[in-house]
């Protein structure tokens, strides 16, 4: 199976040579208030290119806020976001996807829920949709119902989904919270070789071990704010805020 | 009592033996029915699924207003298109007062407020579900109401069949434009008003039971399709 159809971005810089890079990200200022309380507080984030960053912090903490700021879902109250050094718009949007906590699968079946991502993206391609099941290990299924699939199955729905879109940037937003180990395993080999497509992860998560098995740079968020962001090893080796370390020693982190 | 027991073992073998009068009746509440539905839905759900996924100044005020046209009174619809249709009316000119097709726009007006309002329900929650998602992948409005429309059909299907519930049930807007003209306009609501204040208790209550029978096979089949799809998952 051609690699390219399972990640995506690098095919598509190959077939048309046009759209600027994504990378790097820069937020500066980001802020998000909400019925009068900061729930991100004027992050200032730069993300660069090849790589998984993972975003990690406690419940509350606005890692899922965060990335719905940088994918364009959620409006900043102030700030400004930049990517590549293009601000934040639909068509920037478009080269990116997104992944859920919780699967949001069309009433359809499983084949149907890829098919309605090609033909949105006007490529619709029956090859293309079969060789992206087989990769998640769901050609088996394409016929069933989508929302009949195990939770494990239909978070490796969505993400094929969202690789059909060939995207450049992939979020996903605590992708595996509810999922046994082998599944969890699962997802994180499709996201690996997603990244060894070229294409960027920026991946929220509570797991620790995860985290040290994907991450090449940790995003640690705390009340709204950076409190630290570092390459993974010199993070996870020695936390330079009071909040990280606490939360990597298991401590109760407010 | 014994008078009912008459009335409807006759009325039983009026529909058992196929009644030209009756079938025609039938054909004709039918035929004026359905189309009124075919065109509420055509008008109501565009309607719904615009007030379902759009923000806009008035939105508040709208989605009042077309609750409130839920509860339209039949025979203020009748009077309101009576008016229009007749002879001194703007539509006048039009010669469509106490035709079928009169009795069809008096049915449309009726139902389109319950299929856009029970639409625009359904869609919405749909909506909350897929908006998300669906900004993420930067879908069109035309894509996104597709979508939703497609994954909806289980449950707007069952909205159309309330209005058309509604719309066969109905009396007062049909006698007021339709007339209760015999072989023209006369369909099973007014001819079972007619009949009974005739006291032609048979003839009535043949009526009554098609027409109970019309509602309770629509409910059913409803009931199957919906149960069909949520065992399967795609409702």
């Amino acid at each position: 199976m051609p690699e390219a159809i399972l990640t995506g971005a690098p095919a598509r810089t190959a077939e048309r040579a046009g759209p600027a890079p994504l990378m790097p990200l820069a937020a500066r200022g980001l802020t998000l208030e909400v019925g009068g309380r900061t729930l991100i507080d004027g992050i200032d984030l730069t993300l660069a290119a090849g790589r998984t960053t993972m975003i990690m912090g406690p419940n509350g903490a606005g890692k899922s806020l965060l990335l719905k700021l940088l994918h364009g879902l959620t409006p900043p109250t102030a700030g400004r976001i930049e990517w590549g050094g293009h601000p934040l718009s639909p068509a920037i949007v478009r080269r990116q996807a997104m992944v859920f906590q919780k699967p949001v699968l069309l009433r359809r079946s499983v084949a149907a829920n890829i098919d309605f991502v090609l033909r949105a993206r006007s490529r619709r391609d029956r090859a293309r949709r079969d060789a992206l099941l087989d990769h998640v290990g769901l050609l088996g299924h394409a016929g069933q119902p989508a929302r009949l699939l195990s939770g494990g199955e239909q978070q490796r729905l969505a993400l094929a989904r969202a690789l059909a879109t060939e995207p450049e940037v992939l979020f996903l937003d605590e992708p595996t919270a509810s999922l046994d180990p082998a599944s969890v395993l699962k997802i994180e080999e499709i996201v690996r070789t997603a990244r060894g497509g070229g294409t960027r992860i920026v991946f929220v998560t509570h797991d620790v071990g995860q985290a040290k098995r994907l991450a090449d740079d940790v995003v640690f968020i705390h009340r709204g704010r950076v409190a630290e962001h570092r390459r993974a090893d010199d993070f996870f080796a020695d936390p330079a805020s009071a909040a990280a370390r606490d939360y990597l020693a298991g401590r109760i982190v407010v | 009592m014994q008078a009912i027991g008459q009335a409807l073992a006759l009325a039983l073998s009026l529909v058992l033996s196929g009644d030209g009068d009756l079938l025609e009746i039938v054909g004709l509440s039918l035929r004026v029915s359905l189309s009124a539905t075919l065109v509420a839905c055509a008008l109501g759900l565009p309607l719904g699924a615009l007030l379902a996924i759009s923000r806009f100044p008035g939105r508040n005020a709208a989605l009042i207003v077309v609750n409130a046209l839920m509860g339209l009174p039949p025979v203020v619809v009748g009077l309101i298109v009576y008016l229009h249709l007749s002879r001194a009316g703007p539509l006048g000119f039009l010669g469509l007062l106490y035709t079928p097709t009169a009795m069809i726009i008096a049915q449309t007006i009726l139902i389109t407020p319950i299929v856009a309002a029970l639409s625009r329900q359904v869609l919405e929650d749909l909506h909350g579900e897929y908006a998300e998602q669906f900004r993420s992948l930067c879908l069109s409005r035309t894509q996104t109401v597709g979508a939703l429309v497609w994954d909806a059909r289980y449950s707007l299907l069952t909205v159309g069949l309330a209005g058309f519930g509604r719309a066969v049930a109905e009396v007062g807007a049909v006698i007021i434009v339709g007339g209760n003209i015999d072989h023209l306009t006369r369909v099973m609501t007014t001819a079972i008003a007619l009949e009974t204040s005739k006291g032609d208790l048979p003839l009535a209550l043949a009526l009554g039971i098609v027409l109970m029978v019309i509602a309770l096979g629509v409910n059913a089949l409803v009931q199957g399709l919906r149960m069909t799809a949520t065992r399967q998952a795609y409702a």
